[in-house]
């Protein structure tokens, strides 16, 4: 569904992301992980139209939307949602979520009947009179998951939807993404939460330096010598292994 | 946002009281008074639509109404096109120029400040402009001739004018009307609060945004036919006056941004201290200190505008019954 084939985005001299192939298929769940600083939100933002690539294709469907502006892309089923939410502060909940609503109808009993029915599936019905910016933390990440399911994606980029909420909430959204996936929508993630992404995701691709550098199912992901190291330093992987050996 | 049944007996009952106003008022001083309070506040819902809805503030706002004023007068003077047809050129010229002043801003990502003093910039060129060119009559400014009757938008009585003003106040309120239920407003909205995110969820930002500012650029320029026909005389800087750009989004700031009545209540309140002050205070120059304070007082104190206050109280009424 979603293809990737070797972007590079530079800032100056910066290579942010360096020759990133991956890709994602329909009725998938795939994530994103790799240290703070490894280029993630940049691969997304180039993957959705924010940023332009330097080099490299992005094809969703087949089609390139390399260069595409992202409401073009949205349009076309993939939206992503923001790390650092990005409310419509003053509107409440229901106006937030029919702006996504309004993507596919311009009738607005049509589009509050279908962002009620997106609140119910994130779970938000209570807080639907409540303007966005007295929201808690964890309703402002249902709200962003809630706007982007509102332009009725096939293709679901969430952005560390789980950072900054406590494990309760966690499980909640991760059955809430469950849901979202089980409806068809394929789903694309960064995230920081490892429980969250070995009980979501079917593969993972980690990035490290703007490069990826594994690739595979979740737990395949978590002994990989290079992962450890990317994430604990270098040598940690050998120390492991000795450790676990005494 | 849907209004509820009360308000739509409140508009009725308003709209009914303004048709008969002039039955009930014999000073023409007091119904010229209330024509300069409708055409503010119609100037001022023009500019409410992109400052106030789609949260881009321009500073310039008076180009579309000087540019309508002389799209109408040259097609009258020069060529004998009755205004009643004139000001559709002058709509169709306000929508032009704004559609290429929103193009060249918008689509170079001007925000905030600098899309303000663009349309600064503009309205400015524009007085230059206008100043030095020939077909404009230049500093001279034009004169037109008075032949009142329908098909020239002018009028032997105040009452006429009153009328006109009112029906252009309608206008401008039922567009905002209109985009309070509309998709599109619901997006302009969604631009001003977080255009990130708006453009993520599918909204052509620069798209909406240049409706925005054509939509602006009609109602100016339909205005400038109104003031031209109604004064007999332009010249640039009475149509290009950086005063009257700064009026319009005054009397909406203080009324309320991106609300259907607060350029009317601003403009209403605005006008009524003004002559207020004016009537009051003799000493010259007096009057305007007072008007200031008073200016000063409002925005520090109803940084939401006077609707503010209203919804204020309102919200707090509905959480005491929850």
């Amino acid at each position: 569904m979603l293809e990737v084939k070797s972007v590079t985005k530079r800032f100056g001299g910066l290579v942010a992301v360096s020759d990133v192939d991956l890709d994602v298929a329909k009725g998938e769940i795939v994530s994103l992980i790799g240290p703070n600083g490894a280029g993630k939100t940049t691969l997304f933002a180039s993957i959705a139209g924010f940023l332009k690539p330097d080099e490299g294709e992005v094809i969703l469907n087949g089609k390139s939307i390399t260069n595409l502006k992202p409401h073009k892309i949205c349009r076309q089923g993939m939206v992503r949602t923001f790390q650092i939410t990005q409310p419509f502060a003053t509107l409440n909940t229901l106006e937030n979520i029919m702006v996504g609503a309004y993507a596919n109808t311009s009738n607005k009993s049509l589009a509050k009947s279908n962002a009620e029915r997106v609140a119910e599936i994130v779970g938000m019905t209570s807080l639907l009179y409540q303007t966005a910016d007295g929201l808690t933390v964890a309703a402002r990440k249902r709200l962003e998951l809630a706007r982007a399911l509102a332009t009725n994606p096939q293709l679901l980029l969430l952005d560390e939807v789980m950072a900054g909420l406590n494990p309760t909430e966690i499980d909640e959204i991760v059955d809430v993404i469950q849901g979202i996936r089980n409806t068809g929508v394929t789903i694309f993630l960064i995230e920081h939460v490892m429980k969250a992404v070995v009980n979501l995701s079917d593969r993972t691709y980690v990035l490290n330096d703007g490069k990826l550098i594994a690739h595979g199912t979740p737990n395949s992901i978590a002994s990989d010598p290079a992962v450890i190291e990317a994430y604990l330093g270098h040598g940690a992987a050998e120390a492991m292994a000795r450790g676990g050996k005494a | 946002m849907k209004l509820p049944f009360r308000s739509n007996i409140f508009i009725a009952l308003g709209l009914l009281t303004a048709m008969l106003a002039p039955f009930g008022i014999s000073s023409k001083f007091q119904l010229d008074v209330l024509t300069l309070i409708f055409f503010t506040a119609y100037l001022g819902q023009s500019w409410n639509i992109l400052g106030g809805y789609a949260g881009q503030f321009s500073f310039g706002g008076v180009m579309f109404f000087g540019t309508g004023a002389y799209t109408s007068s040259i097609l009258l003077s020069s060529f004998g096109l009755p205004p009643i047809i004139g000001i559709f050129a002058a709509i169709f010229m306000g929508a032009l120029l704004g559609l290429v002043v929103g193009y060249l801003s918008f689509r170079s990502g001007l925000r905030g400040s600098y899309f303000a003093l663009i349309t600064l910039a503009f309205a400015e060129l524009l007085r230059v402009l206008a100043n030095s060119v020939e077909f404009t009559g230049g500093g001279v400014g034009l004169f037109l001739t008075y032949a009142p009757g329908l098909y020239n938008l002018q009028f032997t009585s105040p009452t006429g004018f009153y009328y006109f003003s009112l029906i252009l106040l309608v206008i401008s309120l039922a567009i905002a009307i209109w985009l309070e239920r509309s998709r599109f407003g619901a997006q302009l909205v969604a631009i001003r609060e977080n255009e990130d995110a708006a453009e993520a969820l599918g909204v052509d930002t620069l798209k909406c945004k240049i409706y925005a500012i054509m939509i602006m650029g009609g109602m100016g320029g339909a205005a400038g036919t109104f003031y031209a026909q109604k004064y007999l005389y332009i010249d640039p800087p009475i149509s290009y006056s950086i005063a009257l750009s700064v009026e319009m989004l005054l009397v909406t700031i203080v009324g309320g941004m991106g609300t259907v009545f607060g350029p009317l209540i601003g403009s209403f309140v605005l006008h009524t201290v003004n002559e207020i002050a004016r009537h009051f205070i003799s000493t010259p120059g007096l009057s305007l200190i007072v008007y200031g304070f008073i200016l000063i007082v409002i925005i520090s104190y109803l940084p939401n505008g006077l609707v503010g206050l209203f919804r204020k109280t309102r919200k707090n009424k509905e959480n005491d019954d929850a």
